[in-house]
């Protein structure tokens, strides 16, 4: 048994492959893009070494510096939304009819390409034609914003489809941890007269902390990397009014093609999430764990 | 108002609370139904406006139905332009990527999980930091690799990137299967005679089949919807996917919306149909997927 169990050639045929291939297109990208980040290069020609130059240059870039502000608007307006998944998820755990049905409508934009979501909700949007001023306009609203084309309101018109697209798959992890927790507990609250809140805040909540602090990671770190629906709705715009860390650093690599900078804000990416999951770690560290299998 | 409950028996006070959680279940149950509807209207819009003709589209109310349906919408941008093709790369690319993935993760997960090796740990340490890194910070040397091996404009550098970034979430879904998985059984097979090779195949990979059709369902999900990859590697027409395809063919009917629509649901349709067939697996498959995390 022990002697099948150790074969070493079985181990490298079944673990070298992918070893091989997360090393080639995770890894070795990673060392890369903080190389690169220390030259000029166009991405063809030849490539000078210029060290933290582009450092220097990240630090004074205004442009940098308000698509980092609106990656950290992004980050801050998704983890507020948390609560309001987690208070959707308390009520439909409740016995509810038709819970299982609601919980899949919410999920079904989650399905969806960035793309297809990216397309619709710029139709939605449109300012004449579309179906949300097409609905003010019969409520009387005379003139209502163009609302992809405005500066003080594009991030906000943009967070909305990313809280439609995303509110279904949080509001599932919720539900499916409150499902996890054992009636019985429930039960003997109760007993003890506690109320639906007490019971919400004393026994539901902490018994879930594990899966909230994954949750802020996940939408923290998700919305300090969001790319597509921005990408393709306004593409940073109007007037880099929603440019966030990852479309401009796109742009700086794919536009103008200056691959050495792109890298420089690629890595400064990187470290942004890495320290990101390791504060909300930090935070959120319990000193026990509370079990209750 | 107090609601905490007294622990002694005092029926007027039951009673008030009964009707208290009446009205608030009501009012709860209708916010759920309202999120559900603001989720789904959206896409019913899409669906409608995919049957309407620009004249139908800004002159009728938004969510009316036309009297007769434009089905040669349809027609029109599945025969016009390339997403025939589109589509079928987003099949072939979706399906070989996937069987890559599932295949290559229960491997790791079986080396990792049942076989006995110095360095399983760390190996497995290597795949889970893999979640964390954003696919932005490795695209530039992605890139700039791809285009030395000339794998620029060749489905082999997406498929290779999905398998990369999938491999994280697919052996952290397998891990708890396996770890679960009964030893007798292994024993039973070497005592057999059975070599680790045969046991994989014919008893393991049977065994944890319900929870590699989860996996798929994710990697399917992912790689149809994928973007950045596609919009960054590919440049001609015959290699790109639908996600990509979509956004360029728009480009080119900014004005038709009735074809848009069209091309949108083209584009959701199939994610729609597989989510309708087995959205319980998918809804569980994203559960167990980040609450194990």
């Amino acid at each position: 048994m022990e002697k099948v169990m150790s074969n070493k050639l079985v181990i490298a045929l079944y673990v070298l492959p992918s070893l091989l291939l997360i090393m080639g297109i995770i890894y070795m990208p990673i060392v890369l893009t903080g190389y690169y980040g220390l030259n000029e290069w166009n991405g063809i020609g030849k490539m000078t070494f210029i060290g933290l130059e582009n450092y220097k240059h990240l630090i004074q870039d205004s442009t940098f510096w308000s698509s980092a502000f609106h990656s950290f608007e992004l980050a801050l307006f998704s983890g507020i939304s948390l609560i309001g998944y987690l208070l959707i998820a308390l009520v439909l755990s409740g016995k509810i009819k038709g819970a299982n049905l609601l919980r899949k409508i919410y999920l079904i934009p989650m399905l969806l390409s960035s793309v297809a979501i990216a397309q619709l909700w710029m139709k939605i949007y449109h300012p004449t034609n579309g179906v949300l001023n097409t609905l003010l306009m019969s409520l009387g609203v005379d003139n209502p914003p163009a609302w992809l084309a405005e500066p003080s309101i594009v991030l906000l018109a943009l967070f909305v489809p990313i809280i439609w697209q995303y509110a279904g798959f949080y509001i599932l992890i919720y539900y499916a941890a409150l499902k996890n927790i054992p009636e019985s507990l429930m039960e003997a609250a109760r007993i003890d007269g506690a109320n639906p809140w007490q019971i919400a805040t004393r026994i539901k909540l902490p018994l879930m902390s594990e899966v909230i602090k994954v949750t802020i990671v996940l939408s923290v770190v998700g919305s300090l990397k969001y790319f597509d629906l921005i990408y393709v709705m306004t593409d940073g715009g109007p007037n880099g009014a929603s440019e966030v860390m990852a479309s401009y650093m796109y742009h700086k690599a794919f536009r103008s093609f200056d691959f050495g900078y792109g890298s420089a804000i690629g890595f400064f990416l990187l470290l942004v999430c890495l320290v990101a999951t390791y504060l909300i770690r930090k935070a959120t560290a319990s000193k026990e764990t509370i079990q209750y299998s | 108002m107090k609601v905490a409950a007294a622990p002694g028996y005092n029926p007027g006070r039951v009673n008030e609370r009964k009707i208290l959680q009446g009205t608030g279940y009501t009012l709860m149950y209708l916010g759920l139904i309202l999120v559900a509807l603001v989720q789904i209207f959206p896409l019913v819009w899409l669906l409608i406006f995919s049957l309407k003709n620009n004249q139908e589209i800004f002159n009728m109310a938004p969510f009316s139905i036309p009297a007769h349906p434009h089905w040669e919408n349809y027609v029109n941008v599945w025969t016009n332009g390339n997403i025939a093709q589109y589509f079928v790369n987003s099949v072939l690319i979706t399906a070989i990527a996937l069987a890559l993935t599932v295949l290559l993760a229960s491997f790791v997960t079986y080396a990792v999980t049942r076989m006995r090796w110095k360095g399983r740990s760390f190996v497995l340490g290597l795949f889970m930091v893999g979640l964390m890194i954003p696919v932005h910070s490795t695209l530039i040397p992605l890139f700039s690799l791809f285009l030395k091996l000339h794998l620029t404009d060749s489905p082999i550098s997406i498929i290779l990137s999905y398998v990369a970034f999938n491999l994280p979430t697919t052996i952290m879904i397998l891990l708890g299967f396996y770890y679960a998985l009964p030893k007798e059984v292994e024993e039973a097979a070497i005592i057999d005679g059975c070599s680790v090779n045969t046991m994989f195949f014919r008893i393991i990979l049977p065994m944890t089949s319900s929870v590699l059709a989860t996996t798929a369902i994710i990697n399917m999900i992912y790689n149809w919807n994928e973007f950045i990859f596609v919009n960054t590697f590919i440049s001609s027409d015959k290699y790109k996917t639908l996600t990509v395809g979509v956004q360029n063919f728009i480009g080119q009917y900014t004005t038709d919306w009735g074809a848009i629509g069209a091309t949108l649901m083209i584009s959701i349709l199939p994610i729609l149909i597989v989510f309708l067939l087995l959205s319980d697996r998918i809804v569980e498959g994203i559960a167990a997927g980040s609450v194990k995390g």
